[in-house]
């Protein structure tokens, strides 16, 4: 691996963001010209990413290079390096391996739209913070993508700008993840305090001299894992910090398929993946695990009452990302990891053929006013379903192995967390299944003027479902096949933190259980939903609370928003801005305009009144030299 | 004969100038007074150069009637071009300059 | 009492009255010729002062050159009495004269004492007068410091009257433009 390969990797996305971000005008009459550029950029990341990984495979050492110094001070020093391991090639393929497939389907998606190569620039720029993020060698460049990924998402969020609630959404996304980013900089802060420096290699290698290294009259390592992890519960959308996502749907389907679901949503995964060494020295994984199996249960409880095909699959984003967390949070940092790169390519999947109902539905959400669709997008219809079957834990696809590893390793850490998760995976099958039944079984309820041209999406969108569903079908039998001796675990074992987690008994009771769990959960969404429509209006107390989304919200609106607003307005502009900086301001120039009013009063215009100045001048200065000099 | 008498009829020229420029209004009788003063000056040099016997005294007093000459010149010219513009050389009707 | 002294007070109080007349009169007319009768005064204090060259050029270039142009001007303006009510009148009149009486006072005070801790009121320079009144300061001298050590200065007069002969032909010429 050489230095020139991972840059080659990297800046592919930016030129093609340079391209069609600067010559956007000249490409717009051209939207072949402008999407097959950013697919190409993305092309070629993805070959240089299966090079490193193939190159990874063979080295024993990870690939470490600084690229130059960044900031260099007196006492640290930040560089612009690259860090590529096992870890990295897996995100590096997920990221450009997923991308490109979104970026051909966009191709399609996006076509007729105002702003089609603004949205490839936005794309491509995304990917391009996204590899920075994962390649960067130190927690400062990983910041760097960390914001830069924030933007793009910023950006894409409210890309159709001109409605309101895609804007509103875009700044909802936005403030969020900055609470969570004001976590990760103190994180950083904390870090650097305790090893005065943010290098990977640094930190990795002293964490363990600097185990009870005590910063704020706290353990240093424990506070800047948990000060990270604030970040990642901002980023991933965990509680109580993942209201952002659901709204984060007012975005084009495929930037949800790919920002939303795929990549930058478990970038928090990757972060404690990364940082697994400090994670296991602080010990503080339970809190991670916690949190996250909290957020898989509350998000899929929210699930089962969402009409709006997207959220739901929003909802379910979130749940998913919960188990990653607990995945990583007892210790299983591979398994989790695995369940990051098996639900990039099954929600990435479902998330496209969503955008495949949409297109052929006239961008109708509501799967109330779908149904047997089944017939008429066939394929759609038959991905999905692969889609669902795998995040449901159906034997032997993918979701099947790197749920069930996670589970298994929970059960080894704390029983309530394994119990909670089988929960969760119920709930999961039983939510996908039920949006599978009303939107694609049971008698249309579609409306005739859409149903008149109710149509197949163009090949250029069903050729990247057709082949997002072969790796969301079999990527899990094919790395992860001896579930804890797998392929994958030994792949990634190399990388720092990597431990075995602990364990108990065999993994094959624990499939055999959740598979029954899962099938069960599919069978019951089968009678209940099988051919009867979600009731409009929720008939109990219960179901209006979920219906409703826990209120949360609401909760935040009355006691977190609205409260800041009006601290905003009274204490912030009325009596701050308007009254102490304005009254400065305007308090200097009165002052001056009443010494102006004053003096000018001197200026008559009369040069014999100057004259008379002067002369008392001369007189004044006459009599200080005759008689006091 | 002290070189004081010179000095003091000096100053006494020389403060008559200042008064006039000070209480008259009209520019020409200004620019007089200005010329009295200058006068005053070239007293005071002369009878200085010959208490010192200096001829440079007298020199300046050469130089300083190139300098009034030249001034009396651009400064009538201005006069009159202020007064075809305005019909008038009262100093205290040309405040142009009023802040 | 010599008859140096004698004609110094004649002189001195000739060009006294001259002086006050020019800030008296209303006509700007007879301002100009009691001007001119106070530059005569003074060329008369410059003969006596042993300044027969200043005395000469002050009659040619002041009382002959200079205020025919001021008569010139003001024959052309054709001005006629001024009334002096104006924006000065008043207070300002009060301090112009205040102010004046004290320059004056201070001017004599300097010339009385001053002067007594200074080169010009040491003893050399007293003997040096006297000695000058024998053996006065001729045009010769003037003449040929001019046009040695003074060279320079002298030519850059020159360049002065220059620039104000061009300035007055642009200053009227523009007024002409204007006019057509």
């Amino acid at each position: 691996m050489s230095n020139s390969l991972i840059i080659i990797l990297l800046i592919s996305p930016l030129v093609g963001f340079l391209i069609n971000g600067l010559f956007g005008k000249w490409l717009k009459g051209n939207e072949k010209l402008s999407g097959t550029i950013g697919a190409l950029a993305v092309l070629v990341s993805l070959i240089c990413s299966i090079i490193a990984f193939v190159n990874v495979q063979g080295s024993e050492k990870p690939f470490n290079e600084v690229l130059y110094s960044w900031i260099a001070g007196e006492s640290f020093t930040f560089n612009i390096g690259f860090h590529v391991d096992a870890l990295t090639t897996v995100m590096l393929l997920v990221i450009t391996g997923v991308g490109f497939l979104i970026h051909v389907y966009s191709i399609g998606y996006m076509h007729g739209d105002e702003g089609y190569t603004r949205y490839f620039a936005y794309l491509n720029l995304f990917v391009f913070a996204m590899l920075i993020l994962v390649l960067g060698n130190n927690y400062l460049m990983m910041f760097v993508g960390w914001e830069g990924v924030g933007l793009c998402s910023y950006l894409l969020i409210g890309f159709w700008y001109e409605k309101q609630s895609a804007t509103d959404a875009g700044k909802k996304a936005f403030i969020v993840n900055r609470i969570g980013d004001f976590g990760f900089l103190l994180g950083m802060f904390t870090l650097f305090a305790v090893f005065n420096s943010l290098d990977f290699s640094t930190i990795f290698s002293g964490a363990e001299a600097k185990s009870d290294e005590i910063v704020f009259g706290v353990n240093g390592i424990m506070l800047a894992t948990l000060l990270l992890f604030v970040g990642a519960v901002g980023k991933s959308a965990q509680l109580p910090l993942y209201v952002w996502l659901p709204d984060a749907m007012e975005g084009p389907t495929p930037v949800s398929a790919l920002i939303h679901a795929a990549t930058m949503v478990t970038a928090g995964v990757y972060m404690i993946a990364r940082s697994a060494v400090l994670y296991n020295i602080a010990e503080t994984g339970v809190v991670v695990a916690w949190i996250g199996v909290l957020t898989a249960l509350f998000a899929a409880i929210i699930a089962l009452k969402q009409n709006d095909i997207k959220r739901i699959l929003a909802y379910s984003t979130v749940s998913q990302l919960g188990y990653m967390f607990v995945g990583v949070g007892v210790g299983a940092y591979a398994s989790g990891i695995f369940h990051l790169v098996t639900h990039a390519f099954f929600k990435g999947l479902m998330f496209l053929t969503a955008g495949s109902v949409m297109h052929a539905m006239a961008n109708e959400l509501d799967i109330r006013k779908m149904g047997g669709l089944r017939n008429k997008l066939p394929i759609t219809h038959a991905t999905f379903l692969v889609g669902a079957l795998a995040i449901a834990g159906a034997p032997f696809l993918s979701g099947f192995w790197s749920k069930d590893e996670i589970l298994h390793s929970a059960w080894g850490s704390s029983k309530a967390i394994y119990i909670i998760g089988l929960i969760t995976a119920f709930l999961t099958a039983f939510y996908m299944f039920r949006l599978i039944f009303v939107t694609f079984y049971g008698k249309s309820r579609v409306e005739p003027e859409v149903a008149s041209h109710l149509h197949e999406s163009p090949a250029v969108m069903w050729v990247p479902l057709a082949i997002l569903a072969i790796p969301s079908a079999l990527i899990g039998l094919l790395l992860g096949v001896g579930v804890h001796n797998s392929w994958f675990h030994h792949f990634t074992e190399k990388v720092a933190g990597f431990k075995g987690e602990a364990l108990e008994g065999s993994a094959i009771p624990f499939m055999i259980i959740s598979s029954i769990v899962g099938i069960l959960g599919i069978a019951y969404a089968w009678t209940r939903y099988k051919d009867r429509v979600p009731s409009a209006e929720p008939t109990n107390a219960l179901q209006k609370l979920v219906a409703n989304k826990f209120y949360v919200d609401e909760v935040y609106n009355t006691f977190i928003v609205q409260p800041i607003k009006n601290a905003s307005h009274f204490l912030l502009w009325k009596l701050f801005d308007t009254g102490i900086i304005d009254g400065i301001v305007n308090g200097v120039a009165a002052l001056i305009r009443v010494i102006g009013g004053t003096l000018r009063r001197l200026q008559t215009g009369l040069v014999q009144v100057y004259i008379v100045s002067m002369v008392l001048g001369i007189v004044l200065f006459l009599a200080y030299y005759l008689f006091f000099a | 004969m002290s070189l004081e008498y010179y000095l003091i009829l000096s100053a006494l020229l020389f403060t008559i100038g200042v008064i006039g420029v000070l209480i008259r209004r009209n520019a020409i009788i200004i620019f007089m007074c200005i010329e009295l003063m200058l006068n005053a000056a070239n007293l005071a040099f002369v009878a200085i150069s010959r208490s010192l016997g200096q001829v440079e005294g007298q020199l300046f007093v050469f130089f300083v009637m190139a300098v009034a000459a030249a001034e009396v010149a651009i400064g009538l010219a201005i006069i009159v071009s202020v007064f075809k513009h305005r019909e008038t050389i009262n100093v205290d009707e040309v405040n142009s300059l009023k802040g | 009492m010599n008859p140096e002294m004698i004609l110094f007070f004649i002189f001195g109080a000739v060009s006294l009255i001259g002086a006050i007349a020019v800030i008296s009169f209303r006509h700007p007319i007879y301002s100009a010729l009691s001007l001119i009768v106070t530059f005569f005064a003074q060329a008369g204090l410059f003969v006596i002062l042993g300044a027969h060259f200043v005395a000469a050029v002050q009659v040619i270039v002041y009382a002959g050159a200079i205020m025919v142009l001021f008569l010139f001007v003001i024959m052309l303006l054709n001005l006629g009495t001024l009334s002096e009510k104006g924006a000065l009148t008043g207070k300002l009149k009060g301090v112009a004269i205040i102010l004046g009486i004290l320059l004056a006072a201070q001017g004599i005070y300097i010339a009385v004492n001053a002067l007594n801790n200074t080169e010009v009121g040491s003893e050399a320079a007293q003997e040096k007068a006297a000695a000058l009144t024998n053996n006065p300061i001729e045009t010769y001298d003037i003449g040929e410091l001019l046009f040695s050590k003074y060279l320079l200065p002298f030519e850059v007069t020159s360049l002065i009257l220059l620039a104000a002969l061009i300035g007055v032909i642009v200053l009227v010429k523009r007024e002409n433009q204007t006019e057509n």
